[in-house]
């Protein structure tokens, strides 16, 4: 690859991977590009970290092309090594080291200095945890300790397996913030989640995966929009009869409930002037799908994350 | 810093920060030393004590030899008497030319030795009186025997002990920590070699040991045990290296097999106990019956301690160095290309 030609970050083509009888990957294809944020979504047990540590070198595919920076990741490639970042699904430390220690010895094994230790420590909050040892921070500091673990040398792409796994929705959001931060520098990220919201709001691009099979690839909102579902307008209970509201335009259906009406229609905007007009706006909420939809609706099943 | 450096570091910090290992590798075997050295102390060398009353030339001469310590008496029946509570193996009393000894008849050994010795004072005393020259003259002057004072052997045996549990459980649990946290699976992950990693962690055990050898002679040569050292101590610095290596090896093979910790120093275990049973930590391997002494041929423990002994205590010189490091390095080889064909990087 000639210089500022940007090729994609990851190509995988037809990957399969069996454990004994239980096959964990079943024809996995899919491709990020450089500079990309990438979800891969789905339920336990899906194959979600089989394609990860596939794709990072950690496992070798049993049949299939992948490509990372445009080089065979397997066997271990020292030369693709100091430009991805990774994020195991389970911690991993040295034993009886502090935060800053851990840190530290990560980034020496990249040959980074001890400098950028307290930038990681400050980037993920846990300046004031620097001196503790690693089995004295809770789940979710571990969590965080192991993504700037994973940053500490800068790599061009990073593999995160459950990043928010164990963190409270504040500490969420600010691992939100971070990774967009990473992805505005140019970065490519390559994330596996449970939680729908979190790859609508993050992902350029999301894989849903079920029982290693890719079933949708396309950006969050198209495969919302793909899905056709119609949008739910809740009111409050006895905020207009149950008669009046099944005769508004546009409106598919009615179902009253013990605390609210819900009209689900596929033309939202008329239908909520009608409701203005009536002045039968108490208690409005709208729901439009989501991710979830798209998972009930490909998979048949209810997603348990 | 680089790599290596940071990981040496960063091992030595897990494992110094580890109370439990450093209480295996440093204060037990310690306490088998002070209790083995404490214990045994009291034989061999220690100065028979016996009663004397009165004076003269004869009790002087046994007052002035190495042998006995005197205990004095004003009169020979109240020594006697001691003699006859078992306090005291025998009484010597001097009144003039008059010499009499009385000795406990229960105590051979005692006896044995205390006879000989004042009847050799007394005929000497007799022969300096006629003023005639000697016809024979004993030629005496000590040879270094193979028996040790029991300090002497158990400072090589309990360090040689002491840097098999190091080696083997710092190298077995270091490895199936490594790898059931997944540290070992992170680490590939980064641009760095196997080597720089393996290199890291001998080097850490090589310090170790070298620490123990340290601590364990520091304690052992404090008067209450007596240690007294070979010129060629120093010739035990290549002899700990070697076996720090073999034992390292076992512990790789033990952490190759075992998934988890308690099962890595429960195998451990298995392989150092025997081994220091048999390989002469706690006593002389000569004592144990030939066939065992056979048997212990197959523990590198046996070798290293053997050459520990010779180095450190019996100031041989470095052809003593020969057997027990070449059965280290084959030992060594043998067991790390077995370890490297079974390591696995994840359960
Ligand atoms: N080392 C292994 N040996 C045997 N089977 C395995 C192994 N790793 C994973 N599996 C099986 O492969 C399947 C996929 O596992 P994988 O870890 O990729 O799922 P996942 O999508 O990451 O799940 P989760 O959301 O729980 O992390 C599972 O059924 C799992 O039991
Ligand atoms: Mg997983």
């Amino acid at each position: 690859m000639t210089e500022g030609e940007r090729g994609p970050a990851v190509v995988v083509q037809d990957v399969r991977k069996s454990y004994g009888d239980l096959v964990a990957v079943d024809g996995v294809s899919f491709t990020v590009a450089e500079g990309e944020f990438f979800g891969i979504l789905g339920p336990n047990g899906a194959g979600k970290t089989t394609v990860l540590e596939i794709v990072e070198g950690l496992r070798q595919a049993d049949s299939g092309f992948v490509r990372l920076l445009g080089q065979d990741p397997w066997p271990r490639n020292s030369a693709l090594l100091p430009r991805i970042g990774v994020q195991l699904q389970a911690s991993s430390f040295f034993e009886r080291l502090t935060a800053k220690e851990q840190l530290g010895t990560f980034g020496s094994l990249y040959g980074v200095g001890e400098a950028v230790v307290a930038d990681m420590l400050e980037l993920v909050g846990l300046t004031d945890k620097a001196d503790v040892q690693e089995n004295e921070l809770s789940g979710g500091q571990r969590q965080r300790l192991s993504i700037a673990c994973a940053l500490v040398h800068d790599p061009d792409v990073v593999f995160l397996d459950e990043p928010t796994a164990a963190l409270d929705p504040q500490a969420r959001r600010n691992l939100w913030d971070v990774l967009r931060a990473i992805q505005q520098r140019g970065k490519t990220v390559v994330l596996t989640t449970h939680h729908l919201d979190e790859a609508e709001i993050l992902c350029d691009r999301v894989a849903i995966v079920d029982r290693g099979r890719v079933l949708a690839m396309d950006s969050p909102a198209a495969l919302v929009r793909g899905l056709d579902a119609p949008t739910t307008v809740l009111l409050q209970r006895g905020a207009l009869p149950i008669a009046e509201a099944r005769a508004l335009a546009g409106v598919d259906d009615v179902v009253e409930s013990e605390v609210a009406l819900s009209l689900s229609t596929r033309t939202p905007a008329p239908v909520l002037s009608a409701l203005a007009e009536r002045g039968a706006l108490d208690g409005l909420q709208v729901r439009t799908a989501t991710l979830e939809d798209v998972f009930l609706d490909l998979t048949g099943r209810e997603y348990r994350a | 810093m680089t790599a290596f450096t940071s990981l040496s570091i960063a091992m030595i910090k897990g494992f110094y920060r580890d109370r439990t290992s450093l209480f295996f590798m440093f204060v037990f075997p310690l306490m088998f030393l002070v209790i083995f050295g404490l214990l045994l102390g009291g034989s061999g060398g220690e100065r028979t004590k016996i009663g004397v009353v009165g004076d003269g030339p004869v009790i002087a001469a046994l007052g002035a030899g190495e042998a006995l310590e005197l205990q004095r008496f004003d009169d020979l029946d109240t020594a006697v008497r001691q003699v006859v509570d078992g306090d005291l193996p025998a009484v010597v009393a001097q009144d003039g030319d008059d010499v009499r000894l009385r000795f406990a008849a229960s105590d051979r050994a005692a006896a044995g030795v205390v006879t000989g010795i004042v009847s050799g004072v007394v005929n000497e005393a007799n022969l300096a009186a006629t003023g005639q020259p000697r016809t024979f003259v004993l030629d005496q002057r000590p040879v270094e025997d193979v028996s040790l004072k029991p300090i002497q052997y158990l400072t090589p045996g309990i360090l040689s002990w002491g840097v098999s549990i190091s080696a083997v459980f710092g190298a077995a649990l270091t490895l199936v920590s490594w790898r059931k946290k997944q540290v070992l699976r992170r680490i590939r992950l980064a641009p760095v070699g196997v080597g720089t990693v393996l290199v890291s962690r001998v080097l850490v055990s090589i310090g170790t040991a070298l620490l123990q050898g340290v601590v364990f002679v520091a304690v052992a040569v404090l008067p209450v045990f007596g240690l007294t050292l070979s010129g060629q101590w120093y010739l035990a610095i290549p002899l700990l290296v070697l076996g720090t290596l073999a034992f390292f090896s076992v512990g790789m093979l033990v952490g190759a097999f075992c998934r988890t910790e308690e099962a890595a120093s429960g195998a451990a275990n298995a392989v150092v106990l025997p081994m220091s049973f048999l390989g002469g930590t706690f006593f002389p391997v000569e004592q144990a019956p030939d066939w065992l002494q056979t048997v212990s041929l197959v523990f590198p423990l046996r070798h290293m301690n053997d050459g520990m002994v010779d180095v450190l205590v019996r100031g041989k010189g470095i052809e003593a160095l020969a057997v027990p490091s070449a059965v280290l390095i084959g030992f060594t080889l043998v067991v790390g290309l077995v370890a490297t064909r079974v390591f696995r990087w994840e359960d």
